[in-house]
């Protein structure tokens, strides 16, 4: 089964069902990591003794493996950084700041809302967001009126919404943008855990990938840029391994994508993530789709039959994240209460504070699955809900 | 031993009484319940607590040269802990508030219990009724 190849849970006592903070590791993966540190561990792109030059073929085997994956056309066009947070702010700072207006939804993480702040951006004011309905819906109409209104825009949107589970159709949405021009960024740190990629079809300019949220390391991500881009986008750091050339009067940087992976990278985190990549492609991911599909349509089943529960969204086009509250009481009781359970949710605002302000409400109980979740983990959950509510009720 | 360490020590009999946590929970989530809410205009900066996850307002009253606080939270664990903390502090002299060792806090052992979030809040909750007991020691 393949919920054996984590090590997690032959070892926690927790029903975990917090896979959107992070998702947990694959026994191959964290084998890897250790055979660097144990056997070969050495600098990259450097030195070119024998250990050095394994690393560095480990490493950039990794970016071909992520290439292939995700179905990008070159080497090139997969930048390492350390998460999709990282991620965001290099498009953000070396690209996104070219541009009169920026174009995001409604249910973006802060991560896809505050790098724009920091560059003077505010609502009206260099940034729009697209509005959704009352189910979380992206408003197609009203994203089509913006595009036709920012004739310099870029679109930076998430696939899945981190806090509800929500998924954007990215593939129209891009359709539309490149319809008028306009260049998209995805966000796609929900993405790769649940969905199957496949860069070409989507046809983005650039999509944010993590692997912490991927069933591999933290502190390990990366972004895929349509090679047309790469000659557009500056370098958001600089230093060590991004040059050719240096002297007192002048730097020559390197092509893509040295001259983005300044200084010493993650490179046990890069190959613990190559591996989980090389997993999922060896896996049956279509029965994974089918099963966590399952799962989550039993969770909202579930949860569906509690008492004065307020569901944020349905499961049609939602995946992973489920959102909640219980009317009368407050999430964070409820999350301590699971806690003493042996139940590991989230509670509060996800990251997501402008969408809750719009829900009126300061934050919420998020379950969020991953393939190796189970009917049974669900039914525990929702015997642990069930005491807490029995608790706090008057 | 003090008025305030007397009470400390009440409920920390109260709170072993109970082994599992959950259980303690559920005496903290009573607590809780019996504290009434305070009027809406109380709810304001000047009475919020920092550092909690949940709102807080703490409310102190000065009589007789003894301060008495009310309070509550959004959150009915966090009123638990409220409910805790003014029945431990209410009805003393500014001077005892601020003469008070507050490792002593430590005995009823509620950092094992609650989150490090919540622990942060409960020092908030500490540091708001000694800035109070040092406002008013001014005044005495």
């Amino acid at each position: 089964m393949l919920r054996e190849r984590f090590p997690y849970f032959n070892n926690s006592k927790n029903i975990y069902l917090d896979n959107a903070a992070t998702t947990q590791k694959l026994d191959s993966s964290i084998e890897v990591m250790n055979e660097y540190y144990f056997n070969y561990c050495s600098n990259t792109h450097r030195s070119s003794f024998g250990d050095a030059n394994e690393a560095t073929k480990k490493y950039e085997d990794v970016r071909e493996i992520i290439k292939e994956y995700i179905n990008a056309k070159k080497n090139e066009e997969i930048i390492f950084t350390k998460g999709v947070s990282e991620s965001i702010n290099f498009i953000a700072n070396s690209f996104g700041v070219k541009f009169d207006t920026v174009i995001i939804s409604s249910l973006e993480h802060h991560s896809n809302i505050v790098p724009w702040h920091m560059q003077g951006r505010s609502l009206h004011k260099g940034l729009e967001v697209v509005k959704c309905n009352e189910n979380l819906e992206f408003d197609i109409d009203h994203f089509e009126k913006l595009l036709k209104e920012n004739s310099n825009a870029l679109v930076s949107i998430t696939h899945i919404s981190n806090a509800f589970g929500v998924i954007h159709d990215i593939k129209e949405i891009t359709r539309l943008a490149h319809k008028y021009n306009t260049p998209v960024l995805i966000d796609g740190a929900q993405s790769l855990a649940h969905k199957k990629i496949d860069i070409q079809d989507i046809d983005c300019d650039f999509f944010a990938f993590s692997s912490h949220k991927t069933f591999g390391p933290t502190g390990v991500g990366g972004v895929y840029i349509k090679e047309k881009y790469l000659s557009q986008i500056d370098a958001y750091q600089t230093g060590g391994a991004t040059i050719s050339d240096v002297s007192y009067e002048r730097s020559i940087l390197l092509d893509s994508p040295y001259k983005f992976e300044a200084g010493t990278q993650n490179i046990a985190g890069v190959i613990g993530f190559g591996e989980v990549i090389k997993w999922l492609d060896e896996v049956d991911f279509n029965q994974i789709e089918i099963h966590e599909e399952d799962i989550y349509e039993y969770l909202h089943n579930e949860l569906s039959k509690i008492p004065n529960i307020i569901i944020y969204n349905h499961p049609e086009d939602a995946i992973g994240s489920k959102s909640f509250n219980i009317k009368g009481i407050h999430h964070d009781d409820i999350g301590v209460l699971l806690d003493k359970q042996n139940i590991a949710i989230r509670v509060g605002h996800h990251c997501a504070q402008p969408i809750m302000k719009e829900l009126g409400i300061k934050g919420t109980i998020r379950v969020s699955i991953a393939f190796y979740n189970t009917k049974e983990d669900i039914d525990i959950f929702i015997k642990a809900l069930k005491k807490a509510i029995d608790i706090l009720g008057e | 031993m003090s008025e305030i360490e007397n009470r400390i020590e009440q409920f920390k009999d109260d709170l072993d009484f109970f082994d599992d946590e959950l259980e303690k929970y559920e005496y903290i989530v009573d607590l809780g319940k019996k504290v009434k809410d305070i009027n809406e205009d109380l709810k304001s900066d000047q009475f919020l607590v920092q550092g909690c996850t949940s709102l807080v307002w703490l409310v102190p009253e000065y009589k007789d040269g003894k301060i008495f606080f009310k309070g509550t939270s959004e959150a009915i664990i966090v009123k638990g802990l409220v409910h805790i903390m003014i029945s431990i502090f209410s009805d003393n002299s500014p001077k005892d508030l601020i003469e008070f060792d507050t490792k002593k806090l430590d005995e009823l052992k509620l950092k094992e219990i609650i989150t490090p979030n919540r622990q942060s809040g409960l020092a908030g909750m500490l540091a708001k009724i000694i800035s109070y007991a040092k406002e008013y020691d001014g005044k005495a």
